[in-house]
């Protein structure tokens, strides 16, 4: 029985998520200032609206 | 892991995005463009304004200059809806990832409360340092008011998840310390006020604008609480 079952919560698991986690984090953060805090002109004209209607600063 | 979180994330920021796209074509897309009729006006030459590039620094300006940018009308709105769905598709990233790093169970209400408290750290805090801008409103320095909204945001947020995971009053009264730090350092302000654009309609914009951005956070959260259970990988994976 003790031999077929893994624990709760797995270490390799964990570190697996956590791992995941990272990699979400730092797309999710280049994604937001790609939209909300790039300087290139294209990428603020196309992204103007949003920037201001979700109250980023901006100019 | 990732193959759930990513899935889940561009699930729950697609449909939040579609939906506060929608949502910022009756709110504040229209402000905007009533205003843009101000900032047209105010770019015409008038004998007191031919100081204006050396204020430039300070006088926000809201120079596009001759730049490509999307045509009014439906190119503009397709680019503003593809901002914010991507905006929403990193704030879905963002909202697992620390909900992940903090242990935390993902199911509806706890993502709900995830997100509601994600406004608090990027909408509602900030705002009381540098308050939603329509354009052609004076503004301090671009950098250093990015720079203290980012700073404003990690700080609210970390000092929000310390207080309520510890019960040390210390511990707690830390937290509340790096809450209000940035208040007491302050945002950067411009040194003039130069908006030619009527009061009431940039009250409404800031209102609307703290508006959008929780609904957007809201719709988030729900979607990523609801999708998260359904993307359960077998034991195996």
């Amino acid at each position: 029985m003790a031999t077929t079952t893994a624990p709760v919560v797995p270490t390799s698991e964990r570190s697996e998520a956590l791992q995941a986690a990272g990699i979400a984090l730092l797309l999710g953060l280049g994604l937001v200032f790609l939209t909300g805090f790039a300087y290139p002109e294209a990428i603020h004209n196309a992204a103007h609206d949003t920037r201001h209607s979700l109250s980023f600063p901006c100019h | 892991m990732l193959t759930r979180i990513v899935a889940v994330g561009l699930l729950a920021g697609l449909l939040a995005g579609l939906l506060v796209s929608l949502l910022q074509q009756a709110t504040t897309t229209p402000l905007i463009l009533a205003v843009e009729t101000y900032e047209k006006e105010g770019d015409k030459p008038v004998a007191s304004d031919h100081s204006r590039r050396d204020g430039h620094a300070k006088a926000h300006g809201h120079e596009h200059g001759v730049g490509w940018k999307p045509a009014d009308g439906l190119p503009r709105f397709f680019f503003t809806g593809l901002a914010t769905i991507a905006t929403a598709v990193g704030i879905a990233f963002v909202l697992v990832a620390c909900m992940i790093f903090a242990g935390e169970a993902i199911d509806e209400r706890r993502a709900l409360a995830w997100a509601v408290a994600g406004f608090v750290a990027t909408g509602l805090v900030p705002a009381a340092g540098l308050a939603p801008e329509l354009p052609g409103a004076a503004a301090g320095d671009l950098v250093g008011r990015q720079a203290w909204w980012a700073a404003t945001a990690v700080a609210t947020g970390f000092a929000l998840w310390a207080f309520l995971k510890t019960s040390n009053w210390l511990l707690r009264l830390g937290a509340i310390v790096i809450l209000l730090a940035p208040h007491l350092i302050g945002a950067p302000h411009p040194n003039a006020f130069k908006s030619r654009v009527p009061a009431e309609l940039a009250a409404q914009f800031a209102a609307l604008s703290l508006l959008v951005q929780a609904v957007l956070w809201i719709i988030v959260g729900w979607a990523v609480g609801m999708l998260w259970p359904r993307f359960a990988s077998r034991p195996a994976a």
